[in-house]
């Protein structure tokens, strides 16, 4: 982080991309972590103290999914999650409120499928998440080159859209996407949808090379990261961030007490990455 | 009608007007660079349009008949002739895009192939087309499809292609979609997947719609021999769209041919419990990676279709269709679950054709619906009903 950045987080942050800064800036750990949180998974006010808990345990932002009908980049773990969430009754208003709740101790990070955004319309969208608190959002089905009226509502309501990268992208998009990225870039570590994967392949320090070469904001890696020692790695491979999903996800599906076993997970991969 | 100004003769296109785009997880992006040039390259190429030309010939049978249905034309008192997509090997239009795309997935130098289905008729082409040309074939299908197309599943495997149960959801196409496109996002290196009709992201609207176009100018050609004059009126059923737009395309110049797509209005429109997204109207929506026509609620959650058809039981459509519906070179109506069975008997006893449940809505509003002004119409008749046939008793019972 530069020092005028610095500045700006000694005054009160005030955009989400700030506050996203501060919190990549003041982290605890070796990387900042951040744990997902289903939204309304298995009820709304489970959710929330379930974020609560991750705060409390050394989360350094959150990730709050919003369950949709057809998640075409999660695997079986969270697209059940999310299943289960909307049978509950989880609607968006719903999970935003928990956001706004969880927003009041960490900065919150939004995952939410395009058709949501769309549905209410990308400014109303924006500016709602803007009223919540909420910091930044990410799209996994909105590639740069459509995210032209998305972003531009990000923009005018300071909401940070970060981008995801793959393994599979090539060096000349991945320029392009960097140009445009705000708050942290999301590198995908594998082929494939989230779940919890043995080992990440050898190719993730290279592509987090590659990614930070282009980036003048933090890189996060996620998708298959879900034990402390994964933890661990993934920030001496270079990630600034980590993103733990499908471990937790799957901890909460099997717990009777979701908010404490989530929250034990989260302060042993807090500890995972502790310097 | 407005000042439409035709697209089908372009090139791969992304939109249609607003409609269409690539709605889909970064890990695809390239994989979809790469199926466009690989579809630009060969399209225009004299050793893949050979190849592909003899082996719908002789392997698949084309050109397809066309029919003049006598006994329905007097039924419908004008003109009823039918394009007989159903003659063609396994019984659908299906395989004109399946053989294009197996070959091209051979030219792209992918050994496994992946594909989704509805009533089967896609899976069985994929599968055909994967033994003839030595391809992997998995295809995904929903659980309650498996039941209900059950022949066409045993079909699959006998080809030896992989069936893979969807249990998500309502368990039918729209579940099996977004599997397959799981299935793609994590194996894309090795793989192709064969999309069953006008929908996705681009290119597979485009490319999907120049392989079934043959229906269309096969149709046109002869119709112009025959009958010496084109139809008033060209009529096909819509799920995604493929056999409907694949025989729109040859006749959307043609501005005095009325274009009507047949969507399945399930239980009834006024039930919500239809397939119908394009008749139904509303806020367009992303639905398997382009925006169109989509059944959704407030949120923007897609809802579950129904339709007593697996092959229409669908919650969105083709981008193009909205295109041609919101600029009025077409237009779109829906058929009920009872109907369509009722034009399925019909057929079956007029004309001794056993038409599928798909098609069979489109027959239906030919047959009993409107039609005043015209006197001669086109119907794609999009395939057999031999896998309806248990459905279609039991729905008697
Ligand atoms: C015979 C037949 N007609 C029509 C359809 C609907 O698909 P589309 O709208 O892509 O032609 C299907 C799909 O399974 C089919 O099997």
């Amino acid at each position: 982080m530069s020092k005028s950045a610095r500045d700006r987080v000694a005054a009160v942050p005030q955009t989400g991309e700030d506050r996203i800064a501060a919190a990549f800036a003041l982290r605890r750990g070796r990387a900042a972590l951040m744990p997902y949180v289903m939204g309304g998974y298995p009820d709304l006010p489970t959710s929330l103290a379930i974020g609560e808990a991750y705060a409390a345990n050394g989360a350094d932002l959150i990730e709050l999914g919003v369950p949709y009908s057809d998640p075409l980049a999660d695997g079986p773990v969270i697209h059940a999650a999310g299943t289960a969430a909307l049978q509950a009754g989880a609607t968006l208003a719903g999970v935003l409120e928990v956001g706004e709740a969880l927003a009041r101790r960490v900065p919150v990070i939004l995952m939410c499928y395009v058709n949501l955004v769309l549905a209410r319309g990308a400014e109303r969208f924006a500016r709602r998440l803007s009223d919540a608190g909420i910091s930044g959002m990410i799209v996994p089905d909105l590639p740069m080159h459509e995210a032209g009226e998305v972003r531009d509502a990000c923009h005018a309501a300071q909401i940070a859209l970060i981008p995801l990268v793959a393994p599979t992208t090539p060096d000349d998009r991945l320029t392009a996407i960097a140009a445009e990225a705000r708050g942290f870039i999301y590198v995908v570590s594998v082929v494939g949808t989230t779940g919890e994967r043995p080992a990440f392949g050898d190719h993730v320090g290279g592509l987090l090379a590659r990614v930070r070469k282009r980036a003048d904001v933090p890189v996060a890696l996620g998708f298959g990261i879900s034990t402390p020692s994964q933890a661990g790695e993934a920030a001496d491979a270079g990630a600034d961030g980590v993103i733990v999903a499908s471990r937790l996800i799957r901890a909460v599906s099997e717990a009777d007490d979701p908010a404490a076993v989530a929250g034990e997970l989260v302060a042993q991969l807090a500890a995972g990455l502790i310097r | 009608m407005t000042d439409f100004s035709p697209v089908v003769e372009a090139g791969v296109e992304h939109r249609f007007g607003p409609y269409g785009g690539q709605y889909v997880p970064e890990t695809l992006m390239p994989a979809l660079a790469e199926l466009e040039a690989a579809w630009v390259a060969v399209r225009d190429d004299a050793a893949y349009r050979a190849q592909l030309g003899g082996l719908l010939r002789d392997f698949a049978g084309r050109p397809t008949p066309l029919y003049l249905a006598e006994r329905l034309s007097e039924l419908a008192q004008r003109e009823i002739w039918l394009k007989r997509e159903d003659l063609m090997h396994t019984g659908s239009h299906k395989l004109n895009n399946a053989l294009g795309q197996a070959l091209l997935a051979k030219h792209m130098g992918k050994e496994r192939i992946i594909a989704e289905t509805g009533a089967g008729q896609h899976g069985v082409a994929s599968a055909t087309a994967c033994a003839l040309l030595n391809l992997q074939c998995v295809v995904y299908m929903g659980a309650e499809d498996i039941r209900r197309q059950a022949p066409n599943v045993q079909r699959m495997r006998m080809l030896g292609a992989e069936v893979v149960s969807v249990e998500a959801g309502a368990r039918t196409l729209k579940e099996a979609v977004s599997e397959a496109i799981r299935d793609w996002v994590t194996t894309v290196a090795t793989t192709h997947y064969i999309i069953g009709s006008a929908v996705g992201p681009a290119p597979y609207p485009a490319l999907v719609r120049d392989l079934q176009r043959v229906i269309g100018d096969e149709a046109r050609a002869d119709l112009l021999l025959r009958a010496g004059r084109l139809p008033d009126r060209v009529i096909a059923c819509v799920g995604g769209g493929s056999n409907s737009i694949g025989i729109f395309s040859a006749f959307v110049s043609d501005v005095g041919v009325a274009l009507i797509g047949v969507e399945a209005a399930g239980a009834g429109m006024d039930s919500g419990r239809h397939g119908a997204p394009l008749t139904a109207g509303g806020r367009s929506g992303v639905l398997h990676g382009s925006l169109s026509a989509v059944m959704q609620d407030a949120d923007g959650q897609v809802t579950e279709a129904h339709s007593i058809s697996a092959g229409l039981d669908y919650p969105g459509s083709g981008p193009q269709h909205a295109y041609l519906r919101d600029s009025g070179r077409a237009s779109y109506v829906a058929v009920e679950d009872d109907d369509a069975v009722k034009a399925f008997k019909e057929v079956t006893r007029l004309e001794g054709i056993i038409p599928a449940l798909e098609t069979s809505h489109a027959l239906y509003y030919a047959l009993h619906e409107d039609g005043a002004d015209s006197t001669l119409d086109l119907i794609c008749l999009s395939g057999r009903g031999d896998k309806d046939l248990a459905e279609v008793i039991a729905h008697d019972e």
